[in-house]
This record gives structure tokens, sequence and C-alpha cells, in this order.
């Protein structure tokens, strides 16, 4: 049987963050609209005489992007209508970008399955408008204007990508980089972010370009996952049995779990692009880009590298750190307050930290845990004087308090107990109450050492330093072999 | 003098020193009106409510003596594409009959900021597709001088309107000599901005990258009284210049002695009827009495200024009228509709008429995968030729003289079976929409009775140097004040 090799690119279209529309004035908060079409102008409804003017702010988001994307910024940029008839899209064309993006030639470094290294680019990034929304009755549609006119960027990858987790990792990683730039919220479920695969596959070892089909519309990463592994799966098998690929426009059938035909290439729409009469070319001063580019946060390859040389940790541990701005300034917020090594700061952060964080469904910016309140309870857990589990108890109820740890151990009397004597006297019960189990371990059953370990940290509420338990347990049980 | 006769500057004067009222010029504007147009049909809606609300306030701007401008009180109307908030808006054409806007364009806020008084909405071809007005959906317009002929087109109505002293003056647009060709025939005067001068916000596209609204008036003084008014940077339209507006009329009574005028030669050619070719050479011999010097100039590329206006034309008239689909404004057709493409055929179907479904279709044709380049995109750098033929010929003089048509106004039904016919008709004043420079037509003999009208083509952005060349041949002529008998 043939290897085969998938090919695949990336469309990835974004809604960009701003207080106004695209091409007019309205309000681009179309998610909090107080009902629909209130947030419309004639511009937005495409009335007669009505004309676009550029959204400034949206025009800089983008070269951000184009900048993070590290593409060039095309200095003379246009617009340009690509027309095709909808009730979404009120003027019967979309403005768009097309033979002159604002950005292109640009690339991104992703890990693929094998976890190394791959260069990915960017082939360009262009600004467009986003569609109204339409609700479907039984007999009728109904169209909502709020979200027509909305800021749209589109990122368009080469086909460099040759398997499913590159696609991934590719996808997290604009989405990472979108939200660390704070253009986008990255809330897939809000539809805010859409993915479009190309897909085809090729025998492994040709670089040639067989037919592609297009999956539009994937508003998720596991749809991304599933649609794209299951495509090309798809393919493998026409090819394996003979057939030959159609070039068409795919739809994603979550439920079903397969792609479904849209439009074949016969059906394909003519966009008709040509240039936006409306508006005259974007020229772009280099001053400006300039200005623009003074704005770029510290991004996550660089941020991720930072944390590996800096805080010693392994690549995946900082990419997990870096793979969101707020999780990673957290992550340094704790470190700079904390005398505990940042390997153990590390290990609470994406142990027990981010299961009581997506367990509380919330951003970090709204949890209640206060960076240097998680510092001292690491500290304490590092210097003794409290227990690992206790310490988990406490970060649980700093959760859903917001408390100070130390208040927090007290209120609960966790503190961790070193003291000998309240020790042994448990031991001792537990070892009088147990002849049989003291039997077993002294003829050579060591597991009951766990055993009695676990009885130990039940009658002393967990206080009892382990440590000083398992030693004194050990006594005990070598003194009752005479 | 009777008041529907009056240019801007005497009926201002008379307001201004109180002689007559906004509303009692206005009134009289409206009745004739009422009783004159039963003949000319140049209005498609006279707005007689909104007219006299406006002429009161204008009387008492006047009366507590606030901010009055030269158009404060004068009545006048508009060509049917442009947006007026509150008043139908229907580009003669079934699929807006019944579309009220819900915004003024930016020259009707100007307007009506200047305080000028909206009579009415004025007949055109159909989206200004066409040359003779014959287009319109609802009915023909006449031409006051005589009856059985056209009024030229697309602005006819307008144009019309003003000949036939319905109004004391007019906007037009211009997409390729839509304001110049009819003023020509009606004997009035008009001009076609330099594009950008004047926003187009609210002006129901036609072609977005050649439209310009441009006033219609009884001479070339109005013409630019208005101009100034209407004119200037918008920040709705992104293609409108930032440059400031001259006071236009500061400049008119200097002399245009030692300006130098280009004739250019591929204007005349045969084809040219005598009545028109005679009277552009009388007009000549006037501009070289006024001490200015006549040189030959060449615009080389002239031969394929129609194909190239008619190409583009077609590419973004097709994408412009795109919106019209029945689903949020304007003529639905909904019935029997099994889903919303048979609302977009059903309603589209109905509610144009054959030119704008012929210039829609060779749009969409033009603009396809695979014929782009040879057509839209050859169209374009062609565009780029004629332009500058425009800006060489134009170094080396002021303003370029031309016939605005090659005949007088035809008759009516003359041409309207043949479109291509009808196309060359416009054949002197499409060039200058691509290339973007303004003209002005000014009316200048009569061939046959008919009126002939003559168009000063200047460098971007200089109206100025037009009016300035007009107006001393309008001193020097009186072939603006002759009226129509009706």
């Amino acid at each position: 049987m043939t290897q085969y090799e998938p090919v695949i690119g990336l469309e990835i279209h974004g809604e960009l963050i701003t207080n106004s529309k695209m091409f007019c004035g309205c309000s681009a908060a179309y998610s909090s609209a107080p009902e629909p079409n209130t947030y419309i102008c004639p511009v937005c409804t495409a009335l007669p005489g009505a004309m676009p003017v550029v959204n400034k702010k949206a025009v800089e988001l983008a070269t951000l992007v184009g900048l993070a994307l590290n593409c060039s910024i095309n200095e003379h940029n246009t617009f340009a209508r690509k027309n095709y008839y909808y009730p979404d899209l009120p003027k019967g064309y979309q403005i768009s970008q097309y033979e002159l993006p604002i950005a292109s030639t640009g690339h991104l470094d992703v890990l693929d399955n094998t976890e190394s290294q791959q260069r990915i680019t960017v082939r360009r990034v262009h600004i467009e408008e986003d569609t109204a929304k339409l609700a479907h009755e039984k007999n009728y549609a109904l169209v909502d204007f709020n979200r027509a006119g909305v800021p749209l960027l589109e990122i368009v990858s080469e086909p460099d990508m040759h398997t499913v987790e590159a696609a991934l990792s590719y996808a997290t990683k604009v989405r990472a980089i979108l939200r660390y730039l704070g253009v986008n919220s990255g809330d897939m479920e809000k539809g805010v972010l859409r993915f479009e695969a190309n897909i085809s596959v090729r025998p492994a070892g040709s670089s040639e370009f067989r037919t592609r089909t297009e999956i539009k519309n994937l508003n998720s990463f596991r749809a991304l996952t599933r649609a794209s592994a299951y495509e090309i799966e798809r393919q493998i098998k026409v090819y394996e049995s003979g057939g030959t690929i159609t070039q068409e426009t795919l739809g994603w059938d979550d439920v079903r779990g397969v792609t479904v035909s849209q439009r074949s290439k016969e059906e394909a729409h003519d966009y008709r692009y040509f240039p936006e009469p409306d508006l005259p070319p974007l020229q772009l001063d280099r001053t400006w880009i300039d200005s623009v580019k003074t704005q770029l946060p510290e991004l996550p390859e660089a941020k991720t590298r930072r944390f590996i040389e800096k805080y010693e940790l392994k690549p995946q541990e900082a990419g997990f750190l870096t793979s969101e701005k707020s999780l990673a300034d957290y992550f340094e917020s704790v470190i700079s307050r904390s005398k505990s090594s940042p390997k153990i700061v590390n290990t609470w952060i994406a142990g027990e930290f981010m299961r009581y964080l997506n367990e509380s469904g919330t951003d970090i910016s709204a949890i209640p845990v206060q960076a240097g309140d998680f510092a001292q309870l690491i500290d304490m857990v590092t210097n003794k004087s409290l227990r690992g589990n206790a310490g988990k108890t406490v970060l649980a109820e700093m959760f859903k308090s917001g408390g100070k740890p130390a208040d927090i151990v007290k209120e609960k009397n966790l503190a961790q107990v070193s003291d000998e004597g309240f020790i042994l006297e448990a031991i001792t019960k537990i070892l009088n109450d147990n002849p049989k189990e003291v039997k077993e371990y002294l003829a050579g059953k060591e597991s009951i050492l766990q055993w009695m370990m676990g009885q130990v940290a039940r009658a002393t509420k967990g206080k009892a330093d382990p440590n000083v338990a398992k030693d004194l347990l050990i006594n005990g049980l070598e003194a009752r072999r005479k | 003098m009777q008041l529907h006769n009056l240019t801007i500057r005497e009926a201002h004067d008379m307001l201004a020193t109180k002689k007559i009222s906004s509303v009692e010029l206005t009134q009289a504007m409206l009745k004739r009106a009422h009783d004159v147009d039963e003949k000319i049909k140049s209005y498609v809606t006279i707005a007689d409510d909104v007219a006299l609300e406006q002429a009161k306030q204008a009387d008492d701007r006047i009366r507590k003596g606030e901010r009055i401008t030269p158009l404060t009180g004068i009545p006048f109307a508009v060509k049917d594409c442009i947006s007026t908030r509150g008043v139908r808006t229907t580009c003669s054409s079934k699929i807006l009959e019944d579309y009220i806007p819900q915004y003024n364009a930016t020259v009707m806020d100007k307007l009506a900021d200047a305080g000028a008084v909206l009579m009415g909405k004025n007949n055109m071809d159909e989206f200004g597709m066409g040359s003779s007005c014959e287009n319109s959906a609802f009915f023909d317009t006449h031409n006051p001088w005589d009856l059985d002929r056209v009024p030229g087109g697309s602005s006819g109505g307008s144009a019309a309107a003003m000949a036939a002293s319905l109004a004391t003056f007019t906007l037009g647009e211009d997409t390729g000599g839509s304001v110049r060709m009819p003023a020509g025939f009606c004997n009035v005067t008009g001009i076609k901005p330099t594009y950008g001068r004047v926003s187009r916000y609210g002006l129901i596209a036609l072609v977005s990258s050649f439209d310009c609204i441009g006033p219609m008036t009884r001479d070339v003084y109005d013409c630019a009284t208005v101009l100034e008014a209407i004119a200037g940077h918008d920040e709705n339209d992104s293609t409108t210049f930032n440059a400031p507006v001259p006071q236009y009329n500061k400049n008119l009574e200097r002399s245009a002695k030692g300006m130098k005028i280009g004739i250019p030669k591929e204007y005349f050619v045969a084809g040219m009827e005598a009545g028109v070719e005679s009277s552009i050479q009388e007009a000549i011999r006037t501009f070289e009495k006024l001490g200015m010097q006549i040189q030959e100039v060449s615009l080389p590329h002239t031969q394929y200024a129609l194909p190239v206006y008619y190409l583009l034309l077609f590419a973004e008239a097709s994408a412009n009228l795109a919106r019209f689909d029945g689903t949020r404004y304007g003529l639905s057709v909904a019935e029997k509709a099994k889903d919303v493409v048979d609302i977009y055929l059903n309603t589209r179907r109905e509610g144009f008429g054959d030119e704008v479904k012929r210039r829609i279709m060779l749009g969409a044709y033009a603009l396809s995968a695979g014929y782009y380049d040879a057509y839209y995109l050859k169209a374009q750098k062609v565009r780029s030729l004629i332009r500058a033929d425009f800006e060489t010929a134009l170094a080396s003089v002021d303003v370029l003289l031309a016939p605005t048509c090659p005949t007088t106004a035809f008759k009516l039904g003359e041409k309207t079976s043949d479109p291509l016919e009808m196309y060359l008709s416009d054949i002197y004043v499409v060039a200058t929409n691509p290339a973007g420079v303004p003209a002005l037509s000014v009316p200048c003999g009569f061939s046959n009775n008919m009126p002939v009208g003559m168009q000063l083509i200047g460098k971007h952005l200089d109206e100025k140097t037009l009016f300035q060349v007009g107006h001393a041949y309008q001193q020097e002529t009186d072939w603006h004040k002759k009226l129509p008998s009706l």
C-alpha cells in the first residue's frame, strides 16, 4: 500500500475587536446588542447611496497582526468587491482585499506530530467585513444586521502542513497570537474565530499538488482536527480504490463525523472581484507602521524561549504556560513573589491551579486567588509548614472564597505537625489496634507500610509530617519484632 | 420680470431686500410646476408640503437676519437619484418606486443648511442609464423647446425643469455627460465638477468612479454659486478631495484676456451637425474677440473613450445595482417565490428596465473569471491613457473647448431601438469622466431652432477658470437668456 502525505493549508477568519464597524460608525459589539437590528445605519444595511469609510483602528490591528506573523506590510494596499448574492450580504458584495492585501509573506514556526519544529508560510493577511446573521424560520428567514460590517481578518497559510497535528499547532498558535495582541478574544463558541481547511493527499515523498477540497466553517479546534483527519482518510480511500478527487467545497457534519459536499467546482462562485471604487487605496506611512510595531508585545514564541532559559523549564512546560498571555503573566507574578523555585511554581500552576481554574469556568482575570497569596501558599508547602495535600485543600478554598492561605490553614486547623509525641501517640494506637497487619509486615509484606501511613494520616487529620511519621512507624514496627 | 424666470442672484436680491418672500416665490414656482409640467413631465415628485415648510423656515431666517446665504429661500429641484430624507427617491425605476430615504445625501444637507427650498425630484433615465430620459420607468420627459424632442439624459428632467422655468436651479448628476448633454439640448448652463469635488454620499451610485453631482442653472454665475455651496470634503465620502473650496464668484469678473483655449482636433470630425459646428466656430470667434488665444490640441486616445467608458460603467454598475434585491426596501416580488433566489429573480426581472438589465449582464460578463483581464483591466489601463491625454493637452492651455453634443436634441423614439446609436450621442462628453476633469456646458447658439451647447473642459479642481471663461462668454452673448415659449 502506498504511503500518503497530507497537504494542508488553513484560512483563519477572525473578528477584530474594535469599537465601531469596519466601514461605518455603528457599534461592533453585536453580541451585546439589546435587540436585532439596533446597531445599524445606512452603510451597513446598504441603503441606496450609502458609502463606506475605513475604520482606522481596524487597519492598525490588522497591521499589528501582520507584523506579529512576520509578514511584510504593504504600504500600498487596496480594497476590492467580492460579488455574490445572499440575504446576509446587503450590498450584494463584500468589501474585502484581493490583489493587494494589507500584509503578505510571513511565517510561523510550529511543532508537528514528531515534535519537530516546522516553518509555515503565511501567504497573506487581509481585511474584510462580516455578514449579517440569519435566523431561519419555517417558511422564511429573518436577518439581523447588527453583525453586518464588523471587521474581519483573514489569515491565509500556504499548504505547508503535512499532519493534522501541525495544522492544529498552527491554528492554536495563531489564536494565541491574536489573543496576545488583544485583537480577538479567541472565543470559538461565540464564532469570533473560524477555520477553513484546504486538503489534498499525495504519495509520500512526492512534491506534486493534487486536487484539493476545501472544508468550510470549522468553528472549533476539535472540528478542525476531526474534519481534517476524516477528509485525509477519505481521500486516501478514494485513491486506493482507483478513484479521483473532485475539487469541491465541503461542510463538516459534526454529528455524523463526516465531510459533506456543498458545491462542486462547476457550481463554485465566480466572485467577479474588482477594485472597490468607493475607497481610495490605503496608503500606510512607513513611520506609522513603525509606530504600530512598537506596540507589539512579547509574543508566545519569544516568551516560551525566555521561560525556558530564565526559569529552566522544559519546552513543553514553557509552551503550556505561554499559551495564554494571562497565564504567563500570572506565572511570572507568582514567581516574583515566591521563594520557591520556578519548577515548583510551574508544578503548582500546571497541576492543581489549572484544575481549579478549569472547574471555575472563568478567566484568570476573574479568579479571587491573588498571585501573592498563591506564592505564599506554595512557599508554606515548600518549607513544610503545610503538607502537600493540605496545600491543595487551601488552594481549593482560596478559589472559593479568595481568603489568605494563613487564615485558611488556621481556620481549618491544617498546619503540619512534626511534634513526635503527638504522632507517636497515634502510631502506638494504630499498632495496638492492628496486630494482624503488624504480623504480616513483620513477615515481609512491606506494602502494609503504605496502608499504615494512610491510617496515620487519617488519625492525625493529615497534619503529620509524613517523613517524621514514616520514621516513627518503622521504628515502632521493628520494636515489635522482638 | 416673472418670478419663475429669475436667476438665483436676482431672486436672492429680492428676498434679501424683502421685495418678495420665499413662500411667495416658492408658491409661484410650485404653481407653475403644476401647470406647465403636464406638458414637460420633468418632475417625478413635486413636494409641495416640504417646499412650503422649508420656504417658511427660510423666511424666518431672512426676517431674523440669521445666516442668510445666496441660496436662502431659493426653490430648487434635484435629480431623482439623490437621496432626500422623507421624500421619495426613485432613480426613475420601478424597483425604487416607493422608496423613501431615511437620510439625506450630503449635498441635500448642505443645501438645507444654506436655506435652499426643495421643490421636488426630477425624472431621469433609469439609474442614469440613457441619454434621452426615455429610459425612465415612469414617463418620457419632453424638451421644452420642442415637445416632440428629447431633453437629453440622463439628467433630462433637471435640464427640462430649468429650461421650462420650473425651478430656480436644479442638481443633476453626471456619469458620462448626464448634466452637460441635457444642458446643451435644453439651453441650460451645467457643470460636471472634478471627480471628488462634491460628495457622492447619498447619491445612488451608477458608476462610483465617474459619478459627479453638478448644478444646472440659468447662467454661469448661478452655477458657481451652487457649486460653492455643495462642494467640499466629506468624511462620509472617502473619494472627496480635502482641498478648500474657492469663492468661485469672486474670480468671475476677472478678464479672460490672454488665456489659452485648446481645440481638440479629434472632436471636429465628420458626423457633427452643421448648425452645431457653426455655433462652435462662432463661439471661438467670440473668445478671440475677448482676447483669448485659440490653439489646436490633441487628445489622441479619444476614439477609445466611449468603449472604455461603457465597459467600466457596465462593470461597476453591475455591482452597484446588486443591492436592489427585494429583501430590505423598494420593490419585492415575493409571491410564488420558492426560495430567496426566486425573490431576487422576480424582483429584478420586474423591477429593472431593459437597458438596466442589458448593462448589468454586460458588466457581470466583463468581470467574470477569464474575461476580467481582457475587458475590465484593459479598460482601466486605457483609462489612464485618456487621463494622461487631458493632462498633456491642458498643460499648454487653460481650457479645452468642444461641442457638448454632435447634434441638437433628437426626436422622441428616434434612437430607442438602437442602443449603440444612443451611446454615440455621448461621444464628446464621456471622456472627461474617466479622466476626472471638470467640464462646463454653456449655451452657444441654435441650430434649426434647437439649442446648441459647448463645453469648456478644465484642469483638475480648476472649476474657477471654467467659470471665469464661461462667465466672460455670457457677458458677450445672450444665448443663455433665451427661453422657450410654452
